[in-house]
């Protein structure tokens, strides 16, 4: 009886350590949520009251502390403008590279592309900005083009990575099905591989504009000297709405301030609904493939 | 279950026993004239020196215990290890006169006139319209195509089954289903070869017998090989039978897979000439 006694071998004493990590454990996971809770509750409390029709139907008065409608019209479209090209730019990229990854490259060769994907996801993002400021901005002057194209660096390690898991997803058995038949590896690839990773490529793609789309600091650099009138040519540069956060909540309007809480609001909003979007869709293209397993 | 292969009485299901159809070895085309083969993954070798010829439009059976390299050699036939980035292969695999691995021979033109269905039912998550039009699409046999894909699942014997919800899933079918869909796939294409690796292992009897049915049906146009490790399944639709079994251990104490005995499936079935053989087919081995 002895061995099962309540103290044998310090089990009291292992009990209370487990005990207390298990706290700390949760409690951790708990502010984790909380930061996050907090955050939200209190843009929205501060952001709320701002958001109306205005804020996305008027561009920005050009007079402070009047009671005229104002609004942020020229930030939301540049913002749709600048990361909708660099989606358009990311995309085909880091597609393409992922399936080079997974379907072409031997397995040095795709270890370094992974290992170099992984480290570009890590760049700061005024690393990004200054290089675009350097590559394009010096020459060419600041555009949406530009804010783009850094968005596009970006987003594309991390389309590429989500589309790779999605493609090593793909059982073999399938590539071997079509490969049986004389189809070419491309083919086969383009034919019956990426058409099971839809759901990755859209998830990885969400997941990437909710990322940049809060980017301020590569567009600082290229995208950040504008006017308050809406425009739409991406050749110029266009307003975004994190820049215009930045420059209103050093405005001394308080209706400013007021509305740089509205666009955060906003901002956080779009996030959180792409980010839950795209975890549905990756729910649901895992049930598909789950199908023929 | 063995033992009974050797004096069952031909099943009265296959009213055309193989054996009766075997032409004599003169009049035998030779499809592939297999040379000393050796294959290997990372340096240890699956299959060791098997020379051996298989012919046209005939369904010649590859027997034996597992591990002894029987889908290795299968694998090896239309070049399908060249997936495998560790895997070599030695010696010569003359293919109606052309070596299947010498330089310049592109393993997708081989695979084109040598078509392989899977152990596992593989058939593409599209409709069962597009299993079959696929290959015939990104082959460029784009003419006809309702028709080439009816004449592949009628060949099948599938398309009754099937007529009426052609643009459904492919993956909603039954294993049996789907596999003959496979089969399907691999034949509208119009390969010289169908090779199968174990195709009804994973399929319960009925669709088994269908499927054995169907070689006998397709070999007046493709050749056949098949890898089985059910002895009944050999006896029942091949006409000729090889038996692969392991090597005694080499002097690195490797034991690696070889072919004993290749003869008409009768003889390797009644009077085998390696004793191992005998012992297999009897079921004192394996």
């Amino acid at each position: 009886m002895s061995a099962l006694s309540p103290n044998a071998d310090g089990l009291r004493r292992r009990r209370a350590v487990n005990r207390l990590m298990e706290v700390v454990a949760t409690a951790a996971a708990f502010a984790a949520v909380g930061a996050l809770g907090l955050m939200i509750v209190s843009v929205a409390r501060r952001g709320g009251a701002a958001i109306d029709l205005n804020l996305f139907a008027k561009t920005p008065h050009p007079f402070s502390f009047t009671n005229e409608p104002s609004g942020l019209a020229n930030a939301f479209a540049g913002t749709a403008i600048i990361v909708g090209i660099a989606t358009a730019m990311s995309l085909p990229v880091g597609v393409l590279s992922a399936i080079y990854l997974n379907e072409f490259a031997r397995a040095r060769v795709a270890f370094l592309i992974a290992l170099a994907l992984d480290v570009l996801n890590g760049v700061p993002a005024i690393v990004v900005g200054i290089f675009v400021f350097a590559l394009v901005v010096v020459h060419h002057g600041q555009s949406a083009l530009a804010g783009s194209f850094a968005l596009a660096i970006l987003m594309i390690p991390l389309i590429a990575r989500a589309t790779q898991e999605a493609l090593a997803l793909v059982p073999q058995s399938t590539r071997e099905g079509s490969l049986a038949l004389g189809v070419s590896r491309w083919r086969t690839t383009l034919g019956v591989v990426l058409p099971q990773t839809v759901g990755g490529i859209v998830t990885g793609t969400t997941l990437a504009v909710a990322r940049v789309a809060g980017e301020t600091a590569p567009l600082l650099f290229t995208s950040s000297i504008v006017g308050d009138r809406l425009q739409w040519n991406p050749h110029t540069a266009l307003a975004s709405v994190p820049l215009k956060i930045f420059e209103y909540s050093e405005s001394p309007d308080p209706a400013d301030h007021a509305r740089a809480w509205a666009a955060a609001l906003v901002l956080i909003s779009f996030v959180l609904v792409a980010s839950l979007t795209a975890r549905a869709l990756a729910a649901r293209s895992r049930r598909r493939m789950g199908l023929h397993r | 279950m063995a033992t009974a292969v050797a004096t069952q009485q031909p099943e009265p299901r296959v009213e055309l026993t193989p054996q009766a159809t075997l032409p004599p070895p003169e009049r035998r085309e030779t499809v592939f004239d297999i040379r000393g083969l050796t294959a290997s993954y990372g340096g240890v070798p699956a299959i060791s020196n098997v020379s051996m010829q298989i012919y046209e439009n005939l369904v010649t059976a590859v027997i034996g215990p597992s591990g002894c390299g029987k889908s290795t050699f299968i694998r090896c036939l239309n070049r399908m290890n060249d997936l495998v980035p560790s895997f070599r292969a030695e010696g010569e695999i003359v293919y109606y006169g052309l070596d299947l691995q010498g330089p310049g021979i592109d393993p997708v033109a081989v695979r084109r006139r040598i078509g392989m269905v899977f152990q596992k039912p593989n058939p593409f998550p599209k409709s069962i319209y597009d299993n079959v039009a696929f290959g015939l699409r990104a082959l460029g046999m784009k003419d006809d195509l309702d028709g080439r894909v009816e004449h592949a699942l009628t060949q099948a014997a599938l398309w009754d089954e099937v007529r009426a919800r052609l643009k459904t899933s492919a993956l909603e079918l039954s294993g049996g289903q789907q596999q003959r869909l496979c089969i399907a796939r691999a034949i509208a294409v119009e390969p010289d070869v169908v090779l199968l690796d174990e195709p009804a292992s994973a399929l319960d009897p009925i669709a088994t017998s269908s499927i054995e049915d169907l070689m006998h049906e397709l070999k007046r146009e493709y050749t056949f090989v098949i890898v089985t490790h059910n002895m009944q399944q050999a006896a029942r639709v091949a006409d000729m039978t090889a038996f692969f079994s392991l090597s005694s251990a080499g002097e690195d104490g490797r034991r690696s897979g070889t072919l004993v005995e290749y003869d008409a499936t009768q003889k390797i079935f009644t009077t085998p000439a390696d004793r191992r053989t005998e012992d297999y087919v009897t079921g004192r081995f394996g």
